[in-house]
């Protein structure tokens, strides 16, 4: 057993966990954060997407030592409020889930892609950047419309900041 | 149409709860004084199961208890059941071999359950199972369905002869050899089609609760039907009577079918809850998904068309095999059957039809219905058959296919299906003008002179949905009736409650009934809750598969919506002092027609809860329910074309355009309808080229995670281009059709053929792999 200290969504979090722990567990049985979903046991399928300082990452195959200290962000940390984040909001506008189960780890993984390619994001590039993210109902047609569409929302808000 | 009526793309409602996290899935659940389960699953493909040694294991940290099969049969639990009987040509009832929901004796499939491990936590149950010694005596392994009809073949069930379960056969043998002794042209076509594994996202899971002193159980699941879950398990598998349990299928994760089947999973931790006295939760890891959850397709094919001298079909004959795997799953056996065979005669004027289809055992993961069931292996058949066709009688397949063409409706085929409606000249001609079919001979010869090999393919498909009149199917021989209800609750203050029996796991339902209710009540989708999934609220249901929701499950809402509005015009006139027959809704208000006298909805709501003023002899309360058995099955139907490139260096294809021209009938809401498109074409595409459910020569699955099974990426597909074509579906209030399943049964043959057009080659099976199309380019 060991006492892992982080943050997560903003507030400081202290868990007395087996080392064995992966991030998703401490994140949805530990601490109530059930938005991150587990959808394979290989690192394929993206569903357990969550940003450590800034970056996405596969929480499934993440220990929580590995985080230790870390600024963890998860789906439930970045809508302020009341107001979606534009990802989130463009998913909704542009129909960009249908079940909603790999959503999560979807809105994680293109914030990051956005956040890395900044507004150069075209078709071709969101499609390959996704290929770490599985979804079996939307045939992803609405997914990369969701990302391109919030992909100027973001700059558009970034500007007004 | 109002602004969120009929017709209009209405944002979906549940977005904000899945966009933040807040969905609410099985594994999400937590019960006080939870357990968790882990199965032991059998290694091998096939075994004797000669014993289980789980001593070391009880002593484990956490260890609960660890259950094994001998003791479901102790307790009188039953065995899995097929809720579609069948009968062989011969007259005789299919054959079919006990499935418990853990093996006692015989193992039959790799991942086939044996014992369960119950703990307090999820890490301490798996340690466990790894201290669970089982000892197995292995025996031959039946890995497909070559060797279930080979001679001496191992026999995996002995209530099942050769291994087959029936020989079963639709429409007129002799009148079928006659048209193929007429024929001019006759087109003979081998076809595989390949196994699939389903892969909602969201793995399966179950948390079951008994509750000693009621005598009751709650049982959370991934599933389709949760009445039909409930029904199942009381009635078959002595867990609990129906009135003693309550089943619950909260946000689900995807089903494509797969979740549509009582499983062995859901069984177990009902009963163990019981044995341990507190809940259990089971939930699978994706590995377990691969082993257990129902397969999909597995056909292999021969057709054979003939054609008179003027290119018209004279007849179509088609000998199919079908492998069930190991036991038969709940609605296995209508698959290869009524839900394939019928849809034989495509889009297609054909005299006559005669179709075999022989369903064999193998040491498989069960196959049941995934994405249209029975209509993809029946519209892949056909349209490949047809493109076929086209090249050996040089005649162009858009217009070998309108030649063919029922143009008058109804239309009954030869093999039971009366098509109520449809254009299908319509929809092809949307697809050809979408993707410039007159152009294309240029832009293979402008990609032949850049060295890339081009092709186009068409797939016109029909599919029966609206699954389904009861009587018809219960003549068929299925087990249950294929109604749906819906219950209605204008409450006191004007919102309303919809209680449904369908159930929305990504179908957009909580916003297209809504929209339903807007459009002929003239409130705001947001004051309208839409209910389902839960046995407890919804007075019974059968559930969403069969693109059924809204041409059944809809038209039960408008049934006990008609309810609800007579009862509130007529509290609307004896408030408003004048006749029923003068009252008219219109945006919510009830109105005198030709006056300015009018009462809101809430107004007249108010009304019949308060009673204080209620029209003589009349109950209060505004409340209506509907049970709704359609007349007939709804027939949507299309065209996909596609254009691609092959590289013939690599066999490697890339997709320049693929168009879809679909006839739903009415659109409720047209954005949720093109993502169900958009989902469809990408598992037929999936299909085509990349997915693949393979087994070794030892029963042993090899492709049984996301590293092995090729599922499709966002970088193997296109943007789709979608346009819709109407006729108006005659057998329902609101004209729709489905459109749940079509993208799945037309998109494959689209593909297929036009890469066989690309490389000059029709033998090629899927998926397209680029292996195989490189050995079809070179040999």
């Amino acid at each position: 057993m060991s006492t892992i200290k982080l943050t997560v969504n903003g507030k400081a979090v202290s868990a007395e966990v087996e080392d064995r722990t992966l991030l998703v567990n401490l994140l949805r049985d530990h601490l109530n954060l059930t938005g991150t979903h587990v959808g394979c046991d290989t690192s394929q399928c993206g569903a357990c997407v969550v940003h450590i300082d800034g970056r996405a990452v596969k929480s499934c195959t993440t220990l929580v030592g590995q985080a230790n200290g870390a600024n963890v962000t998860t789906i439930e940390g970045i809508a302020k409020g009341d107001e979606l984040h534009p990802m989130q909001a463009a998913f909704r506008d542009n129909h960009g889930l249908q079940c909603g189960y790999c959503t999560p780890g979807m809105i994680m993984s293109a914030i990051d892609i956005v956040h890395r390619h900044g507004g150069n994001l075209d078709e071709d590039t969101v499609r390959q950047e996704l290929e770490g993210n599985i979804c079996r109902c939307t045939g992803y047609h609405n997914i990369v419309k969701s990302v391109l569409d919030a992909a100027g929302r973001m700059k558009v808000a970034q500007a007004a900041e | 149409m109002g602004v969120e009526g009929i017709g209009a793309s209405v944002v979906r409602k549940e977005d904000r709860r899945f966009t933040t996290g807040k969905g609410r899935y099985v594994d999400d659940v937590k019960l006080v004084g939870m357990t968790h389960a882990h199965f032991i699953r059998s290694p091998h493909a096939h075994a004797k199961v000669k014993g289980i040694d789980s001593s070391a294991a009880l002593k484990m940290p956490g260890v609960v208890d660890v259950l094994v099969g001998q003791q479901l049969v102790d307790d009188k639990v039953g065995n899995l059941i097929c809720g579609w009987a069948i009968s062989s040509k011969d007259g005789s009832p299919m054959k079919m071999g006990a499935w418990p929901a853990m093996a006692p004796e015989t193992v039959r499939f790799v991942g086939q359950a044996v014992a369960v491990v119950i703990a307090e936590t999820k890490n301490q149950a798996k340690d466990a199972a790894e201290a669970v010694v089982v000892t197995y005596e292995e025996l031959t392994a039946v890995p497909n369905i070559r060797a279930a009809l080979a001679a001496g073949a191992p026999q995996l069930h002995p209530e099942a002869p050769g291994n087959v379960v029936y020989d079963w056969h639709i429409g007129d043998e002799a009148a079928t050899k006659d048209a193929f002794g007429k024929a001019a042209n006759v087109v003979s076509l081998d076809l595989t089609n390949n196994r699939l594994v389903p892969n909602a996202m969201e793995p399966r899971a179950a948390l079951a609760d008994y509750d000693e002193a009621e005598e009751h159980y709650t049982l959370y699941t991934t599933s389709q039907n949760p009445h039909v879950a409930r029904l199942v398990l009381s009635a078959f598998y002595n867990i609990a009577p129906e009135h003693k349990l309550r089943v619950i299928a909260p946000d689900v994760g995807g089903g494509f079918g797969s979740k549509i089947f009582v499983y062995p999973e859901e069984m177990v931790a009902l009963w163990a809850s019981k044995k341990v006295r507190r809940p259990v939760k089971w939930t699978g890891d994706r590995s377990e998904a691969f082993l257990t959850d129902a397969h999909g397709r597995d056909h292999v094919s021969k057709a054979e068309m003939a054609f008179d001298k003027d290119n018209r079909i004279l007849g179509l004959r088609v000998k199919t095999h079908a492998n069930f795997g190991a036991y038969m799953s709940l609605f296995s056996s209508s698959v290869p059957t009524y839900l394939y065979a019928t849809l034989l005669s495509g889009q297609y004027n054909i005299p006559t039809i005669y179709a075999e289809v022989m369903g064999v055992y193998t040491n498989t993961t069960p196959v049941d219905a995934y994405r249209g069931a029975g209509r993809p292996e029946a519209s892949y058949l056909v349209e490949r058959l047809m493109e076929t066709a086209a090249r050996q009688l040089k005649v162009d397949p858009a217009e070998l296919r309108r030649k063919n063409f029922i143009t008058q409706f109804p239309h009954q085929t030869p093999v039971i299906m009366a098509y109520d409606i449809g254009d299908f000249g319509a929809s092809l001609d949307a697809a050809m003008k979408a993707i410039d079919y007159a152009g294309f001979p240029a832009r293979k010869a402008k990609a032949k002179a850049d060295g890339k090999l081009r092709g186009i393919g068409v797939s016109c498909y029909i599919e029966a949905c609206g699954i389904a009149p009861s009587k018809a199917v219960g003549s068929l021989g299925a087990g249950v009736g294929l109604w749906e209800s819906a219950e209605i609750r204008v409450n006191p203050v004007g919102t309303i409650e919809v209680l449904t029996g369908s159930h929305s796991h990504g179908q957009g339902h909580e916003t297209t009934f809504a929209q339903l209710i807007s459009e002929r009540l003239g409130v705001p989708v947001s004051q309208v809750q839409i209910v389902h999934g839960d046995t407890d609220k919804v007075q019974f249901g059968m559930g969403t598969y069969g693109s059924r929701s809204i041409a059944v499950g809809g038209t039960a809402i408008v049934k006990a919506m008609e309810k609800v509005e007579a009862k509130a015009k007529k509290i609307a006139a004896h408030q408003l002092e004048a006749s029923e027959g003068d009252i008219v809704i219109e945006n919510g208000e009830f109105k005198v027609a030709g006056t300015d006298k009018s009462i809101a909805l809430p107004m007249v709501a108010l009304a019949a809860y308060t009673a204080h003023n209620l029209p003589d002899g009349m109950e209060p309360g505004l409340k209506e329910t509907a049970f709704y058995d359609p007349t007939n099955f709804t027939f949507p139907a299309g065209c996909y074309i596609c254009e691609l490139e092959v590289d013939a260096g690599t066999g490697k294809t890339s997709f320049v355009n693929f168009v879809a021209a679909d006839d739903f009938g009415r659109l409720i809401n047209p954005m949720i309808v093109e993502g169900q498109v958009h989902g469809g074409l990408a598992q037929g595409i999936g299909q085509a080229l990349l997915e693949a459910a393979v087994y070794d020569s030892n029963g042993q699955p090899v492709t049984a995670s996301f590293m092995d099974y090729a599922m499709p990426r966002a970088d193997d597909l296109p943007s789709f281009k979608l346009s819709h074509t109407t006729t108006l579906c005659p057998g329902n209030p609101l004209g729709v059709k489905g459109c749940g399943e079509a993208g799945a049964i037309g998109s494959s043959a689209a593909v297929i053929n036009a890469i066989t057009d690309a490389i000059g080659n029709n033998k090629l099976e899927m998926p397209a792999t680029p292996d195989r199309v490189w050995h079809a380019i070179h040999g």
